[in-house]
């Protein structure tokens, strides 16, 4: 027998005006086990919570219902007045009847009936409810980074900042990621690296910070406060503490290939660096291409190599460490031209990527930072720069705006006549997005000052046509068709998820959205989270992002990350699948459909058991239970079928 | 059979359709009162059992709300939900219940207005049908 309470909100009017709170409280006042009925015209608010707790003493309930608004609002707040009341908190329910009751049906008569039922099926539940304590898992207080770009960086900063160990992981010879390859930054026009290359300084002599470079995540296991996590160490075959970056070894290399930090405008050796400031400051060999690694036939950087830092031998390492929690900062890649049929496929000369035209524009760039046509050499006249290559197509590629590049666009076109006084830039755009801070203004300073024009409209066809690039398109203002000679087109190419986030999504399990960018636990209010608990998310990762809104996102994530490694130990819901062992037939059903490997074989005991920390409480385990042996704890069978009793009582 | 008020159980998500049900009242958009909801963690949860339990106990049809595909919280839990509730129709047709007394919808957070739509069609097509015809057994819980 239990001691139910029912206590009725009237909401002021919300919940009083379309149901009848007395009518309610007399039917209630004869249900099976309720010894008390009381309403109040604000239940949540102080004299409201007395009346709770009062009665919880006065007359030792054992059960607690409040009928109000939904549990989202409030259910934290009465569970926190039981339990000040000596109760525990899982004994207390929310009958939600205002939100799916009072507010969506005016007949009062209607309202009111469904209020009881709605009540009386929470009186059902909540009898069969146990009393629950919050499991406390312990907390491994050191945080995974997983990518070395701005995001990355800033996240990994913030943390070791804080106090706490850091490792960082990115799967290149350096960290910087893209924003080291560009050349100046919208809207204030500073140069990138000069920004940039203290905080990567920052990362690499910080006592917090353990810098994993050419390195990958290869498997993680666990949960929130304590993540399994393996990592591969790749073989540098130069070694980091003992190179001096000499450039000897670079010299006598005779393998030349393209040079991925100029976009492959440039040639490099297979012994290289990405770029001077590159951090940790060391050559590194690239195995693919190198002639002494398998098989031997070259070694000639190891002969002139003074501190003898180059080693053939080098092994793949592989490191296994404990996280609290992980920040996922895995970037962006560039929409690949070459998709694009109808700008040549990537097959016109003198047509580039907006990266690509960036790394023209770098002062440390192939051509010293002279925009020069990669045909030819020459300087270029006339260059047309092409908004949304790529982007806002949902018919050819990809359907959503990739936000920076009307910006990079203009900066382009704008840096461009910084150089070039006599040349003509002309932007091809769909609509001009300038949604930042002083972006619109930047805009209007490239577009009336620095005399770039700009023509509303897309354009439907590049052709080689002898030296130049024949542009066709139209202009959608004066519904004029439009064909000029270039010497060069720039392509605003979009933003796809990079392989590295597609990759870590399996790995760690996480959720992505259509495009395969990261999904937040919430679009809104939770846009650092992920679906897996300790799992933050920084940057492009999650969709496409200026620089700005990354660093302010890898704060938040770095902010998220230290409130789980603040304490020792971490509270977790105990709503959670519990399996009775005695009728478990060890089918393994549960074991393929938990989505989060939290129930496990254990051979020893020849149980079927369940990880408490890993668990989050879907329930999809207990539906699939052949022999019903799986149970929610407080959302058991046989409490559901006693509240679907309840709802269709006569 | 005019004045025949059909009694519809609601099996919703939390995150998606229970929350979008939360909108659809807090726009106070208005629909029939002829459904009556519990709340699940996912629609993974919902039991095939949960929705024979419902008919017996003497509901004329059963609702369940899942997140739009792709969007589960639990990853994966409303595309469990859906082979499920196929299969569940299948039985239900093999012993001679009306399948359409059991339909599955996807309603976000978001969409307040279309719960409130779905509500209005899932009525309609239940006092369509009728009640219930089966013989109703006592529950003993």
């Amino acid at each position: 027998m239990s001691k139910v309470g029912v206590f009725v909100c009237h909401c002021g009017r919300n919940i009083a005006h379309t149901v009848d709170i007395k009518k309610v409280l007399e039917s209630i006042k004869d249900y099976e086990d309720v010894v008390h009925v009381e309403d109040s015209m604000y239940m949540c608010s102080e004299p409201g919570q007395t009346i709770i707790k009062e009665a919880i003493k006065k007359h030792d309930l054992d059960r607690v219902v409040v009928a109000a608004c939904s549990k989202d609002m409030h259910e934290d707040t009465f569970r926190i007045v039981t339990k000040e009341a000596g109760l525990n908190q899982y004994l207390t329910e929310m009958a939600n009847i205002r939100e799916q009751c009072s507010w969506v049906h005016e007949n009062k008569e209607k309202a009111t009936e469904k209020t009881i039922k709605i009540i009386e099926s929470t009186i059902e539940k909540v009898k069969r409810n146990q009393a629950l304590e919050p499991y406390n898992v312990p907390v491994t207080r050191k945080a995974l980074v997983i990518g070395g770009g701005i995001a990355g960086i800033q996240a990994a900063l913030d943390i070791a900042d804080a106090g706490y160990q850091v490792t960082l992981v990115e799967k290149d010879s350096t960290i910087g990621g893209k924003m080291a390859q560009l050349a100046e930054t919208f809207p204030t026009l500073d140069c990138s690296q000069c920004i940039l290359t203290p905080k990567m300084v920052a990362v690499g002599r910080h006592p917090n910070i353990q810098l994993l470079t050419n390195s990958e995540v290869e498997n993680v296991d666990g949960y929130v406060g304590s993540f399994k996590v393996k990592i591969k160490k790749k073989p540098r075959y130069v070694i980091e503490e003992k190179c001096t970056i000499c450039d000897d070894c670079v010299h006598v290399c005779p393998v030349i290939v393209h040079d991925e930090y100029n976009a492959g405008l440039s040639p490099r050796k297979a012994i290289y660096i990405a770029f001077p400031q590159a951090v940790p400051a060391s050559y590194i060999i690239d195995p693919s291409t190198c002639l002494g690694i398998d098989p031997l036939i070259c070694a000639k950087c190891k002969e002139v190599c003074d501190p003898k830092a180059i080693d053939f031998d080098m092994k793949a390492e592989f490191i296994e460490e404990e996280f609290g929690a992980i920040v996922v900062a895995t970037g962006y890649s560039v929409y690949p031209y070459e998709r694009i049929g109808e700008y040549g496929y990537g097959n016109i000369h003198n047509v580039v990527s907006g990266l690509e035209f960036e790394r023209l524009l770098s002062a440390n760039g192939p051509t010293q930072g002279v925009i020069r046509r990669p045909s030819d050499g020459n300087i270029p006249k006339i260059v047309v720069f092409i908004h949304c290559a790529g982007s806002r197509d949902p018919a050819k590629h990809l359907p959503y705006c990739s936000k920076i590049c009307c910006m990079y666009a203009t900066k382009h076109a704008m840096q461009y006549k910084h150089l070039v006084h006599d040349g003509v830039a002309i932007n091809f755009y769909i609509d001009v997005r300038t949604a930042g801070k002083d972006y619109e203004e930047f805009y209007k300073r490239a577009a009336e000052e620095e005399n770039v024009i700009y023509i509303r409209g897309k354009v439907s066809e590049l052709l080689q046509d002898g030296e130049k690039v024949l542009i066709r398109g139209v202009n959608t203002l004066t519904s004029e068709s439009i064909e000029l000679h270039a010497d060069m087109v720039v392509l605003a190419t979009g933003l796809l998820p990079s392989e590295g986030t597609q990759e870590i999504s399996n790995i760690l399990k996480l959720s992505c959205d259509s495009k395969g960018f990261v999904k937040e636990a919430h679009p809104k209010l939770k846009p650092v989270e992920t679906v897996i608990s300790g799992v933050f998310v920084a940057g492009t990762a999650s969709g496409p992002k200026d620089i700005p809104e990354a660093v302010a996102q890898a704060s938040g994530a770095a902010a998220k990350a230290e409130t789980i490694l603040s304490s020792d130990f971490l509270e977790r819901d105990p709503v959670i699948a519990e399996i009775d062992d005695l009728t478990c037939g060890i089918c393994h059903t549960c074991i393929h459909v938990c989505p989060y490997g939290a129930i496990y074989y254990d051979e020893n005991q020849n149980k079927v058991l369940v990880n408490e920390a890993l668990c989050e409480g879907c329930g999809s385990c207990a539906a699939a239970c052949p022999s019903g042996s799986i149970e929610l704890r407080n959302s058991t069978y046989e409490s559901i079928s006693a509240s679907i009793k309840a709802l269709l009582r006569v | 059979m005019k004045d025949f008020e059909p009694k519809i159980i609601g099996f919703l998500c939390t995150w998606c359709s229970y929350a979008g049900a939360d909108l659809a009242g807090t726009s106070r958009i208005q629909y029939p009162s002829n459904i009556r909801i519990i709340r699940v963690m996912c629609s993974g949860r919902v039991n095939p059992m949960f929705v024979v339990n419902a008919l017996q106990q003497g509901a004329d049809g059963v609702l369940i709300g899942g997140c739009h595909p792709g969007d589960c919280h639990y990853q994966h839990g409303n595309y469990q939900a859906r082979r499920r509730i196929t299969m569940m129709k299948k039985l239900l047709e093999f012993l001679g219940i009306e399948p359409d007394r059991v339909r599955m919808t996807w309603v976000s957070a978001a969409e307040g207005r279309k719960f409130a739509q779905v509500i209005e069609e899932v009525t309609e097509d239940i006092r369509k049908l009728g009640p219930m015809k089966q013989v109703r057994r006592k529950n003993e819980w």
